[in-house]
């Protein structure tokens, strides 16, 4: 029996940025972007699934995030995680990868008893893959990064193919421990019929109390107890409930400071024009010659 | 905070005592930004039997390198390499701390930071020192690190104002490596090295490595080609133009998601960084992605039907036409001028 944490999170498409979610000053709305579930922490959730199909266990997803981030929670039931939290905090708004590193931290010991925690080698919107090892690091557990399959595993060991530098490296490691996964790892699989039906009304702290505003007949602690009973809970931790060190969060625990943001301007650079004939390629050429470009 | 010197440490990556090109390229730019903080340059360099590597480093501008030499850290590995470096941060407290955005650098460097609180931005294109004001208070002599963002389409400068040690991770390429006539520094300061428990949680069982034959980053003319090239078929074209006048062959993302060439040939933010004499970019629309990996190049010539092509406003020649006409009349004209 293993279980697995997997970290998961949601993410602006930035793979498809046009004219329309551009700003008048070049910077990017990052609001107009269509909000996507991270490619790689799909991957990582496919290992986790694939671990508890062969040695059993529980699989807890995890993301840190807006209140829409359920979404992808929702997303990770479907697929067949057995529970997914969302982390979420005004206070942790503006985090930089070691404030993100500390909470997710502190939420992964809370949760506690695991074997394993997943997460993709790295987001499209920051692309740092800094998140996993930082997590790793204050966890005091090693770290696989880069991984592409998992080979083998024992009841107190993994065996895991890794990427390195012009090839692969098989390691072994006791567990705990965390693995990142590349892209190509595994297909994640698709979502279940029956897990959808079951789990589309799945809801959030935070969903749950929107729903009691709008309502006077319904108290949102009565539909924590109602949903929470039906298996459709999604939990919510806060700061307050991870008791953590509120400096440690957010804009406050982040060291990294955007300083200046400019958009990508071409040169404006008016290149010469090369006639496509054969006097246009003969004179190119000489061109190159003459100035050792070329020969 | 004034009780440590405010030194620029460059973590020198390793294999066999061959050093990534990244880690001295990381030497040279840090020699610079050393000189203008008026700090010394220090090499962390961890291995087995890398005494000599280590000298190396003085010919890129260290004044001092910190050796930690011992057989059980022939091959990388997560757990030792940032044990040993987590506690030399601890106690030297650099001011900035860089390492090269390889797959080893891209694991090594967040614990450390995570560690240590350290600020860290991945993959920094370019580094420069500069007094801040930031939120109306002034600091003195920061480290800018500019890193391309959001898929590339901004460039974003980034500061660490209020930690002490300000780590990147920088890309491969970017920075130009070059000797100095004199060595800088002779001082190497060796680092004793304990093996514990921890450091072998993790054992390598086997190691896998074909040594690339490619070299795109040495090769001074690239003939690359893109998904404009419409088939396999007619991306041979590409090869034969870049047989013709001896050069390397490469591609954009779109022609390797194509299948036209493999990865290991593709330019771009998710390939090489190139900085070749002559670059040719053969139906490449010129996304910004891929203008990332090349733009540096001396001379470009940029062949594309379409004259609205992003690629032509960094290109030095532009040639609007079909590859499938262009390049034969230019393999052509170049035969028939060296007979």
């Amino acid at each position: 029996m293993h279980n697995s944490i997997v970290l998961v999170k949601q993410v602006p498409d930035t793979s498809n940025i046009s004219g329309k979610v551009m700003k008048d000053d070049g910077t990017v709305n990052r609001s107009k972007l269509a909000a996507i579930f991270n490619f790689e922490d799909k991957v990582a959730l496919e290992f986790a699934l694939q671990i508890k199909d062969t040695c059993g266990g529980k699989v807890t997803v995890v993301t840190m995030g807006p209140p829409r981030a359920s979404d992808i929670l929702r997303e990770c039931l479907y697929m067949g995680a057995d529970e997914a939290y969302l982390i979420t905090d005004r206070k942790f708004a503006g985090a930089d990868t070691l404030a993100t590193s500390y909470v997710l931290s502190e939420a992964i010991k809370k949760i506690g008893n695991y074997s394993f925690v997943f997460a993709g080698r790295q987001a499209i919107d920051g692309d740092t893959a800094q998140v996993g090892p930082q997590t790793a690091e204050k966890l005091g557990i090693p770290q696989i990064t880069y991984a592409e399959e998992i080979v083998d595993v024992t009841d107190n060991t993994v065996r895991v193919k890794k990427k390195i530098d012009g090839g692969y490296e098989i390691l072994e490691s006791r567990l705990p421990l965390m693995i990142t996964v590349l892209k190509d790892a595994a297909q994640p699989r698709p979502f279940s019929a029956k897990r959808v039906m079951a789990y589309k009304g799945a809801k959030s702290l935070l969903e749950l109390e929107k729903m009691a505003e709008g309502n006077s007949l319904l108290y949102s602690d009565k539909l924590v107890y109602e949903y929470r009973s039906r298996s459709l809970f999604i939990p919510t931790l806060t700061a307050e409930d991870l008791e953590i060190d509120f400096a440690r969060c957010g804009v406050k625990g982040s060291p990294t400071k955007v300083y200046a943001i400019e958009s990508v301007v071409l040169s404006g650079n008016d290149p010469e024009r090369v006639e496509n004939s054969k006097a246009g390629m003969n004179s190119l050429i000489d061109k190159l010659l003459e100035d050792r470009i070329l020969g | 905070m004034e009780d440590f010197a405010n030194d620029i440490w460059v973590f020198i990556e390793q294999r066999g005592g061959t050093p990534a090109d990244v880690s001295f390229e990381l030497l040279s730019k840090g020699r610079k930004l050393a000189d203008t903080m008026k700090v010394q340059l220090k090499a962390v360099v961890i291995g087995d039997g890398i005494r000599k590597l280590a000298e190396e480093t003085f010919r890129y501008g260290v004044d001092e390198a910190y050796v930690i030499d011992h057989t059980d850290l022939h091959d990388y590995a997560t757990l030792p390499y940032s044990r040993i470096l987590n506690d030399l941060v601890d106690e030297h407290k650099p001011r900035v701390f860089l390492f090269g955005a390889t797959i080893v650098g891209r694991d090594l460097a967040p614990r450390v930071a995570s560690h240590t609180r350290s600020g860290l931005t991945a993959d920094c294109t370019d580094l420069q020192i500069s007094d801040v004001t930031y939120l109306g208070t002034e600091f003195k002599d920061l480290l800018l690190q500019i890193r391309p963002a959001f898929g590339g389409n901004i460039v974003a400068t980034i500061i660490a104002p209020d930690t002490r040690t300000q780590m990147a991770t920088v890309r491969e390429g970017v920075m130009e490596m070059h000797t100095l006539d004199t060595p800088h520094g002779v001082k190497i300061t060796e680092v004793p090295y304990i093996p514990n428990e921890f450091d072998k949680l993790i054992s390598i069982i086997e190691q896998h490595r074909e040594e690339s034959k490619v070299n795109l980053k040495g090769a001074p003319i690239i003939v690359a080609g893109g998904y404009g090239m419409g088939t396999k078929e007619k991306f041979k074209l590409v090869q034969d133009l870049a047989h013709t006048i001896g050069g390397e062959v490469a591609g954009s993302r779109a022609a390797v998601d194509a299948g036209f060439i493999t990865h290991e040939r593709q330019v771009g933010q998710t390939g090489v960084t190139v900085r070749p004499k002559l670059y040719f970019a053969i139906g490449i629309s010129g996304a910004i992605q891929h203008r990332a990996g090349m733009q540096e190049a001396k001379k470009i010539i940029a062949i594309n039907t379409d004259p609205d092509a992003p690629i032509f406003e960094i290109a030095h020649y532009s040639i609007v036409g079909d590859a499938a006409d262009v390049i034969p009349k230019f393999i052509e004209a170049y035969k028939s001028k060296l007979k």
